[in-house]
């Protein structure tokens, strides 16, 4: 069966399960079990309504349990034992990763990645927002940088790898290298400064993310606080650091966290652009080095990811409940 | 109200200029992508995409005939024309070029400028002129004509051979159907599932509704790495192992924390007497969530929608994990993470246009869509 087909075949049967699921279990609760007619109408009304909410959380809430609770326990299981799965080590994996040089690189690149990429992002996101706000042709500048939002991180890596080649006729950087009379070098062999042109592709895809959520908060400032600042005698920089700033910094922490978050699951560029070598492996890539090979150590590395997400997991879900008291 | 300042000519320009070279910075490496997708792979190899437009020095080669020579008082000649060659016919379908320098070895084709008699390593001498006639004067008879080695003007070449190739021989059109395989299904279902589930969340009373939301906040940034090992194992043991059938499971489960987050959001802010309203005209929660909350929520679901459709477009983890890695049901950036990279690393105008075919749909949504998109953005963080 081709699998168009069957991609054909899928939808029709999804889409339409589910509509029957939520239609036909409506019905019995309704018609069936607590019908509403006989002698006791009023209480079965009310024992459909207590129950129907849990027809309609069903689908979600066991697909939510199944793909994203379950393996989080899952994981940890897993990463206690060895690569067989049969014999339980405890914290074996962990402590041999930890004895790893690799490991440890990965740890420290994937720190500087979680510093970096969204302080920059953030940084340009809210540059470009205030700049194009009064700009006539700021939508279409706003739209351009967006687009790479669009693009795939491997396409992101592939346009940048054409940026960054060591031959002066391919890469841009070392042909104006080349012109100026210095010697050509690959940027993706350079020790250490390797991570931050990897990083720069992430922050390029970003920074249109950053802008489009800060320039819209920017939007929502009451501009009588701008007036009176003005009035008063602040100037350009003193408006936008004293008086914009931090009253958009709840927007400013949430773009922020939303791409820190981003960033501990990106393997793609690191995979695209040097395969981790030359001393740029980061966790989620490192652990792709063990998918397939050694699920103890691949969990294992998944789990050290979780940990470093735990934080901002936390924050969010107080900022949420916070918000709908 | 920046302006009320009396903001100056030149800060204007500064910001003109700041925001012109952020919009370049931002524009110029895909524009580079795009024109190496239709260049020659010669041209790409020679000069960079930001000269594409201008004419670039290409070296060839033209095989000499012997058969030709004649003898003129004791010396043997040997005439003819460069772009002649049948195997430069492609090139110069005219026969007619402008030579700039020639050489007889290939180790350095453009030895001597064009014009300049040399010597022969077999004894006589050679000329190439600019317009392509070559003249081997040499005393004992000619019985291998030479190779001439040339380099020529060449004028910009764009074509399409490079699409050609990447669709046909390299097998991206199936990695384009098997994307396209992956993405609907994994864009639709999660929708419907999120969307009753949204309705419940935000409109129906029960125990517990508070912490499921904060459940669900917290799922949203679950890393994704955690869940291959154990999903792969348990698609393994029910049978489904690496299949589409996994994979759109997967996308689904993955999608539905931020379908149902944004969903909720968008919903929690729909008026709520028109939902009284019709409960009170006896309308049940499934008709009220079919004929009244899905059709106010329409742009929350294209949102969301937009969302999906370019992160399962764009996904290669989930692809890798959950996908069997043969050409038959390769997505695009598996095909050119794992394919092309391995096997075309050198060939920059195949890397180019495979991008470029993997990145065309999504760019196309994201330009026409942009709407939406924003308002999802908006709506999934600033509340």
């Amino acid at each position: 069966m081709s699998p168009v087909f069957q991609g054909m075949l899928t939808i029709i049967i999804g889409v339409g399960g589910c509509v029957g699921y939520f239609y036909f279990s409506n019905m019995l609760l309704d018609k069936v079990i607590f019908p509403a007619k006989g002698p006791n109408t009023g209480r079965n009304i009310n024992r459909a309504n207590q129950v129907r909410p849990w027809l309609f959380l069903f689908p979600a809430m066991f697909a939510l349990g199944l793909y994203l609770a379950y393996p989080v326990v899952g994981s940890f299981w897993r990463s206690l034992f060895d690569r067989s799965g049969a014999n339980f080590i405890g914290l074996g994996n962990y402590i041999d990763l930890f004895g790893e040089g690799t490991f440890r690189t990965a740890v420290m690149n994937n720190l500087l990645w979680v510093l970096f990429v969204p302080a920059m992002a953030t940084f340009l996101g809210l540059l470009v927002a205030q700049l194009t706000d009064r700009l006539s042709w700021g939508n279409i500048a706003k739209s351009l940088i967006f687009m790479p939002m669009a693009i795939s991180f491997v396409g992101a890596s592939l346009i940048w790898k054409f940026v960054y080649s060591a031959n002066p006729d391919i890469g841009i950087i070392n042909s104006i290298r080349d012109s100026m009379g210095l010697t050509v070098l690959d940027p993706l062999q350079v020790r250490f400064w390797n991570n931050f042109f990897l990083m720069f592709i992430l922050v390029w895809i970003q920074t249109g993310f950053a802008m489009v959520i800060l320039s819209a908060a920017l939007r929502g400032i009451p501009e009588e606080t701008i007036e009176a600042a003005i009035i008063d005698g602040a100037n350009a920089f003193q408006v936008f650091f004293k008086i914009k700033v931090p009253q958009i910094m709840g927007t400013i922490v949430v773009v922020w966290t939303t791409i820190t978050i981003l960033v501990l699951k990106v393997f793609d560029i690191v995979y695209t652009m040097t395969g981790g070598n030359f001393g740029t492996h980061i966790l989620p890539s490192y652990m792709m080095t063990y998918m397939f090979r050694d699920d103890g150590r691949a969990t294992a590395v998944a789990f050290v990811i979780m940990l470093l997400v735990l934080p901002v997991m936390i924050w969010n879900i107080r900022q949420a409940r916070n918000e709908m008291r | 109200m920046d302006n009320i300042a009396g903001q100056n000519q030149g800060s204007k320009l500064a910001v003109n200029i700041t925001v012109i070279i952020l919009v370049l910075l931002w524009l110029l490496p895909t524009i580079g992508l795009f024109v190496s997708s239709f260049r020659d792979r010669d041209q790409i190899s020679n000069s960079g995409w930001w000269q594409a437009p201008f004419a670039v020095d290409l070296n060839f080669r033209a095989r000499v005939a012997a058969d030709g020579a004649r003898e003129e008082n004791g010396t043997f000649i040997l005439e003819g024309n460069v772009f002649a060659d049948p195997s430069l016919s492609g090139r110069f379908p005219d026969a007619t070029g402008v030579v700039a320098a020639y050489g007889t070895r290939a180790v350095d084709p453009a030895e001597f400028p064009a014009g300049e008699v040399s010597e022969l390593r077999g004894g006589g001498t050679v000329v190439v002129n600019r317009d392509g006639s070559y003249r081997i004067e040499s005393p004992e008879e000619v019985t291998r004509g030479p190779t001439l080695y040339f380099e020529a003007r060449t004028p910009p070449r764009f074509t399409l051979a490079n699409y050609d190739t990447v669709l046909r021989a390299d097998g991206m059109d199936r990695a384009f159907i098997n994307t396209l395989t992956v993405t609907i299904p994994a864009t639709i279902i999660p929708i419907l599932i999120a969307a009753f589930a949204a309705y419940a969340l935000a409109w129906m009373d029960f125990p517990g509704r508070g912490l499921l939301i904060a459940a669900v906040v917290g799922l949203l940034v679950v890393p994704l790495q955690l869940a291959l090992v154990p999903l792969l194992t348990l698609h393994t043991n029910i049978g489904i192992g690496q299949s589409f059938l996994g994979i759109w499971l997967a996308h689904t489960g993955f999608g539905l924390p931020l379908a149902v987050y944004l969903l909720r959001n968008y919903m929690v802010g729909l008026p709520r007497d028109i939902i009284e309203s019709a409960k009170v005209d006896g309308a049940t929660d499934f008709q009220i969530f079919v004929r009244i909350i899905l059709p106010l929520s329409f742009p929350a679901l294209a949102s969301f929608a937009i969302f999906q459709f370019l992160w399962t477009w764009n996904d290669l983890l989930v692809a890798k994990v959950f996908l069997p890695s043969g050409a038959e049901s390769q997505v695009m950036t598996v095909k050119i993470a794992d394919d092309l990279l391995g096997s075309r690393g050198g060939d920059w105008g195949i890397l180019a246009t495979a991008a470029f075919v993997s990145i065309a749909v999504p760019l196309v949504v994201f330009f026409t869509m942009q709407r939406y998109l924003v308002r999802g953005l908006l709506a999934g963080s600033v509340k």
